[in-house]
């Protein structure tokens, strides 16, 4: 499927009922360097809107909420020793967790890409 | 505009050219970054020379009758030496209240004009500053403020070499003095000192002049500008205290280990607004001090974060942490129960939750490069 978009910042794509998220190019440009990612356990329950890892840049901490309710199954190994890589492709290889979804009609509330635009470019 | 919307420096609209993200800081728009971003900015001026725009930073001139008048004025309201300074010299020091809290960190200069100081304090404290001076400056001794002026910043270890290719005079500058010079035609008063640990200067010119300093002094390549994200991560390294921070109404200089900026004179003498505390401090020390302290990890500890003792007893706070570019890890400064800030301490930091290690470490976290 294609990537949908939540107001908070997170992008999502799922494939066989796993969904795989991170944050949009948008939050990592407004975050900054980053120098620090806190990734959620391995066999987590998550809820939508659940607080699920921290972002540090320079700056801040920043709390990363999951759009989607489930089960982590997979973290992103390669940001603990490279936590920039999520200001190089954010929307890419710089996914933070693969989570399997619980409640796939929570995908509905998402926003498309046209949405997600709107809400952030005004 | 509304009386509560941010001010802007005279730099704003170059600020916008070259891209900065723009936010509120102490009543002004301000540069937060440029787009290269706050840890290539921080590398920058490590390396090379980084400009900041300090505008908005509060600078007045106090002036009475002669040197010995205003110095002896202002000795009344903070604990370093003034008498002491040699014309063109400058030094560190803080307004204390009664109590000994610091009410403000500041930089006091001896004008080469007899009878005059000229002061620069912080832009979030300098209403009240200006009106507490005014307030408690012996009479006869006038207060001015310089609105009409600009300040800028060029730090790092080709500071020199990119603006003594403009006016050649400053190689002569000592640390912690100024001269009045000409830069490609505009009148500036350049003092050698800084807030990054590095070699540098402090330029003020008129508002008029600033935006084409400012463009002067980039169109050197050794030269980029620098953002306040960059200015407080540099200040952080070099173990340099932030007021709001490091310093408050309720922290003395003696807690906050700036004993080397009250001469000798004042600690035997007092004399000063607070010096009761400070005196009674420097007999028999204090209770908690400021150290200088490093996450094991990569995990950053921010302002506020809960300091303890490997048994898990509060012995602190985080009053600014972050990340260090130069040290290329997490760094932080706070306060700790004197028995505890002895570098090499093993404490835990309470992050999210989680006791987290860290060890006291002495300040600077880098070695400070200042031309002495």
């Amino acid at each position: 499927m294609t990537a949908k978009y939540s107001k908070d910042h997170e992008w999502v794509i799922v494939e066989n009922g796993i969904a795989t998220i991170g944050i949009t190019n948008h939050a990592q440009e407004q975050l900054g360097d980053v120098v620090f990612i806190e990734l959620p356990a391995i066999g987590k329950k998550v809820a939508a809107h659940d607080q699920a890892a921290v972002v540090e840049s320079v700056k801040a901490a920043s709390e990363v909420y999951v759009p989607v309710s489930g089960e982590v199954v997979e973290v992103n190994k390669d940001l603990e020793g490279d936590p920039a890589l999520v200001n190089r492709e954010a929307e890419g290889s710089a996914w933070f967790m693969k989570v399997k979804l619980s409640n796939p009609s929570e995908l509905d509330e998402l926003m498309d890409k046209a949405a997600y635009d709107k809400l952030v470019n005004g | 505009m509304s009386e509560d919307a941010p001010k802007r420096t005279s730099l704003y609209d170059d600020h916008v050219k070259l891209g900065a993200r723009m936010v509120p800081f102490a009543g002004y728009d301000m540069p937060v970054q440029y787009p290269a971003g706050i840890i290539a900015e921080h590398n920058w001026t490590r390396a090379s020379a980084g400009l900041f725009d300090v505008s908005h930073m509060g600078q007045c001139l106090v002036e009475g009758a002669s040197f010995e008048a205003v110095a002896k004025a202002m000795e009344a309201l903070v604990p370093a030496d003034v008498l002491g300074l040699k014309p063109r010299q400058q030094r560190y020091s803080q307004f204390l209240n009664a109590q000994g809290g610091t009410l403000d960190d500041l930089m006091i200069t001896r004008h080469v004009n007899d009878g005059t100081l000229y002061v620069v304090v912080n832009a979030g404290r300098k209403e009240h500053d200006y009106g507490w001076m005014r307030q408690h400056l012996a009479e006869g001794v006038t207060l001015t403020r310089r609105d009409d002026l600009s300040l800028v910043a060029l730090q790092g270890p080709k500071a020199e070499e990119a603006l003594a290719r403009l006016a050649p005079a400053v190689k002569d500058i000592p640390f912690m003095h100024y001269a009045d010079v000409e830069i490609g035609g505009i009148k500036a008063q350049v003092s050698r000192s800084g807030y990054t640990g590095e070699d540098g200067f402090e330029i003020s010119v008129a508002n008029a002049d600033a935006s084409k300093l400012w463009n002067l002094l980039l169109s050197d390549p050794l030269v980029k500008p620098v953002g306040l994200g960059a200015r407080d991560s540099l200040r952080l390294e070099g173990g340099l205290c932030l007021y709001g921070h490091e310093l408050d109404e309720a922290i003395s200089p003696v807690e906050a280990d700036l004993v080397w900026s009250i001469q000798k004179r004042r600690r035997i003498e007092g004399g000063f607004i607070g010096a009761t505390r400070v005196q009674k401090e420097l007999a028999s020390g204090t209770e908690k001090k400021r150290v200088g302290i490093r996450p094991e990890g990569r995990a950053p500890a921010r302002d506020g974060t809960v300091i303890t003792d490997q048994s898990g007893r509060e012995i602190g706070k985080i009053t600014s942490g972050g990340f260090g570019p130069s040290v290329n890890g997490p760094i932080a400064m706070g306060y700790v129960e004197t028995a505890s800030a002895t570098p090499g301490t093993k404490i835990n930091l309470v992050v999210r939750g989680q006791a987290m290690p860290a060890s006291i470490v002495a300040l600077p976290f880098i070695p400070n490069r200042f031309k002495r």
